[in-house]
């Protein structure tokens, strides 16, 4: 399958992060879902033998961390199988779950399974919005699986998407991790990809939110030391240089979409490059071999300001996926660089949607609908551009 | 962290300890990340399993590597790992 004149790349390294998409099926609708728009399409699913197959060539590459992730992992009936399959390759084994369709038998399966951590993510820390964003009930049911995962002695991360609608509760959200006894707390700043960047209008939050915010996350990670760890990260849409993308591309995460697409990170799949699929070639080809995993490793790819940046090694130019969906080019430099010159474009941009935020806090203007994450949605999204294609 | 001794480390149930093949060390993994430890910290590291004292740990260290007065590294090391929850004193 190696295209002709690609030599394969003996200086490559080894990806060391397996990020197994094993469905996009999911009981929650977040409307800053970062999975792709197009999640209807993905109707088959890699099988049990496939996901132990791309395990072991992975793991033999060196990869050491997996993550199983979605859509919602629980909704695979063969997931205890597949944890099991790989804490005996060798991985640490993280589930990165919304807890709903977990129940005690099932988390003492995945224990007994070699299951090494889980991840449960909250919507917000009150019942009512908690169940609005992720368009079910499942409040109560998650903050009784997360007493669950500490009484069977897993490490707990509690994972909180920030944006707009409850940024402003982020002193409740810290004190619920603390009352649930998390070792490690993600306020993780919604990134625009996918769901959330066509709910962007509804989601980013303002300067002064964000101001507020950084205060009480600073709180209570000094407060916390040695107990729990906070994370805590701004949205980039807020910085003047890109964030080291992946930790450049290619160079250590590996995701493998549910029909079996190997990506350089979760959101590739949206750019205009052809990437291989684990069913037609291994994993070792599709990560040393293929044009899409090639295509903007080293600093060759890079147009200016990148390429004489004398800080290209540290970011590697930003986000591709970022470029390609505010300048058309993924090759651009990310335009949250303040040397892109198409940053201005993003800080008008980031000042139309706080002037929105400020009238539907007056109340002037009405506000709009979030659109929610779901198959009936992605339809509609599918059947729009097989029209407009 | 002060550390007697007379303590017996093991490693904490929330990380995990073992050998890379690919890497060429050994390393410290837990949720979604991982630490590559020298040569020294991965011999260390290898000799706590909540049956050795420290004590223990330091004469099997200067016996395998003929060397003696590898006390102070020993425990400078076990105080970050202490401090960073790799291990914990077996109760």
């Amino acid at each position: 399958m190696t295209p002709a004149g690609l030599e394969t790349k003996s200086d490559v390294k080894p990806p060391l992060w397996l990020l197994a998409e094993l469905t996009y099926r999911c009981p929650l609708q977040c409307p800053y879902c970062s999975n792709p728009l197009e999640i209807a399409k993905y109707q088959n699913e890699l099988s049990t033998e496939d996901w132990v197959r791309v395990m072991q060539q992975a793991r033999k590459m060196g990869a050491a961390q997996i993550g199983f992730s979605g859509g919602e992992p629980l909704v695979r009936p063969d997931l205890e199988e597949l944890v099991q399959e790989a804490r005996h390759l060798g991985y640490y084994t993280n589930l990165i779950t919304s807890g709903v369709g977990m129940d005690e038998a099932r988390i003492k399966r995945l224990k007994d399974a070699g299951l090494d951590h889980i991840q449960i993510s909250f919507q917000a820390s009150d019942e009512e919005l908690n169940n609005f964003l992720g368009g079910t009930k499942t409040f109560q049911h998650k903050k009784e699986m997360a007493r669950l995962v500490k009484a069977y002695e897993y490490p707990m991360v509690l994972n909180i998407v920030i944006h707009r609608k409850n940024i402003d509760q982020i002193r409740d959200i810290l004190e619920m991790t603390v009352e649930l006894d998390a070792d490690y707390v993600e306020l993780a700043s919604t990134q625009y990809y996918g769901w959330s960047r066509i709910n962007v209008d509804q989601l980013l939050p303002t300067r002064d939110q964000l101001a507020r915010a950084e205060i009480v996350a600073k709180e209570y990670q000094e407060r916390m030391k040695g107990k729990s760890r906070i994370i805590y990260v701004i949205p980039d849409y807020f910085e003047n240089r890109p964030k080291p993308c992946m930790n450049g591309w290619g160079a250590i995460f590996l995701t493998i979409a549910p029909d079996g697409t190997a990506l350089p990170c979760h959101e590739a799949g949206q750019l205009p490059i052809d990437f291989p699929n684990v069913k037609e070639v291994s994993v070792e080809e599709a990560w040393k071999d293929s044009p899409g995993f090639n295509h903007f490793r080293g600093f060759e790819w890079m147009k200016e300001p990148c390429r004489s940046c004398d800080e290209k090694e540290k970011d590697f130019g930003g986000c591709r996926c970022q470029a390609f969906m505010m300048t058309g080019d993924a090759a651009n430099t990310d335009p949250v660089c303040d040397k892109s010159p198409n940053h201005q474009a993003l800080l008008d941009d980031v000042e139309r949607i706080g002037k929105l935020a400020e009238q539907e806090s007056m109340q002037t203007t009405e506000e709009k609908p979030l659109v929610f994450r779901n198959m009936k949605n992605s339809k509609k999204f599918v059947a729009e551009e097989t029209e407009t294609n | 962290m002060n550390i007697n001794k007379a303590d017996i480390p093991e490693i904490a149930p929330t990380f995990r300890f073992q050998w890379e093949e690919v890497q060429d060390c050994y390393v410290v993994l837990y949720p979604e990340g991982m630490v590559k430890l020298s040569g020294s910290a991965g011999e260390i590291m290898k000799r706590i399993n909540g049956e050795h004292s420290v004590d223990t740990i330091i004469k099997d260290l200067e016996t395998t590597f003929s060397e003696n007065k590898l006390e102070d590294d020993v425990i400078k090391f076990l105080e970050v790992a202490y401090d960073t929850g790799w291990i914990r004193n077996k109760k």
